[in-house]
């Protein structure tokens, strides 16, 4: 039992709090995808500069004094996501929009977003140096630790409450998401456009306040991602720079355009990722036993090794192309 | 005065115009249609109209108000809707929720307009939470005209609403056309079935080289021996 709980920890918790991760930033990419059809490499960059000012308006609260029971990094996620979508609104208007204005094709934009990416990385650097920063410098991460002894288990399961309000947070942005998308007026217009930009400027769709929905929502969900993320590991300038790769397969995966895929795409992405550098030796332990002698299990019996941690993603991406090119949930194929 | 007027419009994609002076004038009891051979400006003339191509000369009036180069946002708004000829509906929304991007522009209640869709469309009714894109192509038809009327337009422009249709269906567009011309909205549309299409016009247009060659009541132009030998195939 002590060796199902450890997995519990090892796989069913990081698997949850990556996957969110991944999901909330695939959302915003395949939401771009399908409202302005090229793929936006910069929202990892997004992410990184969300993160960064939930980190100071962290700073900036616990320098007020405010203390509360859950981590400051959450309380200020609420601002932090509203100046993040600010902020994409901004590089929209400045980077993107006159390059659409002038009729540039997709791979245009895609270009452009690289350069989007190499000028905000540059200046998170600026500002913030490449050092680390953690969000819990002056406060400690509440763990919880569930006791399972009642199961036979000697360890306890155990979750950070930063751990926990991740899912929690992610949980409710995606059902507050699918409410947009499936009650509200302009959550329709924006599937109409995603699915006919033609027709929904034809049928006298505001398509400029569609395309600016798309980023405020995107660019919200981006700073949640890198939050958390930063929450989870450390604060740093390459932060979501390293998984962007992931997110955009979750993207593809999910099928571009589609909302719900990429939920579902950066969960399955989340949780291969965390099952293939899971080592299974501590769970085959209890067969020691049984086993004859000659068979002994070896100490580190992962499929991958933690560097190749990201092979995972494109081994599922180029599994996904070859078997459904749409993607799971049929999205666009260009 | 005519709820929409075209004098002499000129207009293209950017390079040479496609339109070089084209006169219309339809009102909202007019049921009009424009004929004539491939490339002779029709479909372009529609798109004209709704602000989807250039208008560099001539002027078009709709409802008192000239609107030649204004984009389809404020135009719906004005009371003018266009079907297009193809990828007319959003395949992956359900019936109900294409009716309801028709009404995007409307900030009032539009249960009654939709009650009134679903009348002229039965077979929508039934089908309303199905997404559009499981639809029979005449059905298709249906809910890109339903999602059309939506906005309660004056004047519905609509882009070969019989094409790739059985004829069946053919002529229950065409019925429902006439039916919604008589619940007082104007119809301008562009036919390649130009015999049956100018049979229940009351104004006919018969467009070449982006000029009009012809203009008449559907039956007059059916009636000229000319019209009918080079436009309507004898």
């Amino acid at each position: 039992m002590t060796e199902f709980i450890f997995f519990l920890n090892q796989v069913l918790i990081s698997g949850a709090v990556l996957g969110s991760i991944y999901a909330l930033g695939a959302i915003g990419i395949t939401l771009i995808f399908g409202i302005l059809r090229f793929a936006h490499f910069a929202h990892s960059e997004l992410m990184t500069s969300g993160a960064f000012i939930a980190f100071l308006l962290a700073l900036w609260f616990s320098s007020m004094g405010v203390s509360l029971p859950i981590p400051t990094g959450f309380v200020v996620l609420p601002i932090a996501m509203v100046l993040a979508a600010l902020l994409a609104l901004g590089i929209d208007k400045g980077f993107y929009s006159p390059l659409r204005k002038r009729g540039a094709r997709p791979v245009t934009l895609l270009i452009a977003s690289i350069g989007v990416t190499l000028m905000m990385q540059g200046l998170v650097r600026l500002f913030f140096g490449t050092g680390s920063y953690s969000f819990f410098e002056n406060e400690s991460k509440a763990i919880y630790r569930i006791d399972t002894s009642w199961l036979g288990s000697t360890r306890p399961l155990v979750v950070t409450q930063p751990q926990l309000l991740m899912v929690v947070v992610t949980i409710i942005a995606v059902v507050a998401l699918h409410f947009f998308l499936t009650r509200s007026r302009l959550g329709k217009a924006m599937r109409a456009m995603a699915d006919n930009a033609d027709l929904a400027q034809v049928s006298g769709i505001n398509t400029a306040l569609v395309v600016r929905v798309t980023w405020i929502i995107a660019g919200a969900l981006a700073c949640m991602a890198g939050t958390m993320l930063a929450l989870d590991v450390t604060l740093k300038p390459d932060l979501a720079f390293n998984i962007i790769l992931p997110i955009f397969a979750a993207a593809i995966v999910g099928g571009l355009g589609q909302a719900y895929g990429a939920i579902a795409g950066g969960f399955l992405i989340g949780f291969a990722e965390t099952i293939s550098v899971f080592n299974w030796s501590i769970v085959l332990r209890p067969l020691k036993s049984v086993l004859p002698d000659w068979i002994s299990i070896p100490g580190n019996l992962a499929l991958v090794p933690t560097e190749y941690k990201l092979t995972v993603a494109f081994l599922i991406l180029v599994v996904t192309l070859l078997v459904r090119p749409t993607g799971i949930f049929k999205g666009a194929s260009s | 005065m005519a709820l929409i007027e075209l004098s002499h419009v000129v207009g293209g994609y950017g390079g040479a115009p496609i339109l070089n002076g084209v006169d219309m004038a339809i009102d909202r009891s007019d049921i009009g249609v424009i004929v004539g051979p491939n490339g002779a400006g029709k479909s372009t003339t529609l798109k004209a109209i709704f602000g989807l191509l250039t208008v560099s000369g001539g002027g078009i009036v709709f409802d008192g108000e000239e609107i030649a180069n204004s984009l389809p946002d404020k135009l719906v708004p004005r009371g003018l809707s266009f079907v297009p000829q193809e990828k007319n509906v959003f395949t992956s929304m359900s019936v109900e929720e294409n009716l309801e991007m028709g009404a995007f522009t409307r900030r009032d209640a539009f249960d009654d307009t939709m009650a009134w869709v679903y009348e002229m469309f039965p077979a929508l009714k039934e089908k309303r939470r199905q997404p559009a894109g499981e639809l029979s192509g005449g059905q298709r038809q249906m809910v890109a005209m339903g999602r059309a009327l939506m906005s309660q337009p004056k004047l519905l422009m609509l882009d070969e609403p019989s094409a790739g249709l059985s004829p069946r269906y053919v002529i229950e567009i065409f019925e429902t056309i006439v039916r919604v011309n008589k619940e007082g909205v104007g119809i301008l549309m562009v036919e390649q079935n130009a015999r049956q299409a100018l049979a229940f016009a009351s104004k006919g247009f018969v467009l070449a080289n982006g000029q009009n060659r012809f203009t008449g009541t559907g039956a007059e132009l059916i009636a000229d021996p000319e019209v009918a030998k080079s436009f309507l195939g004898g």
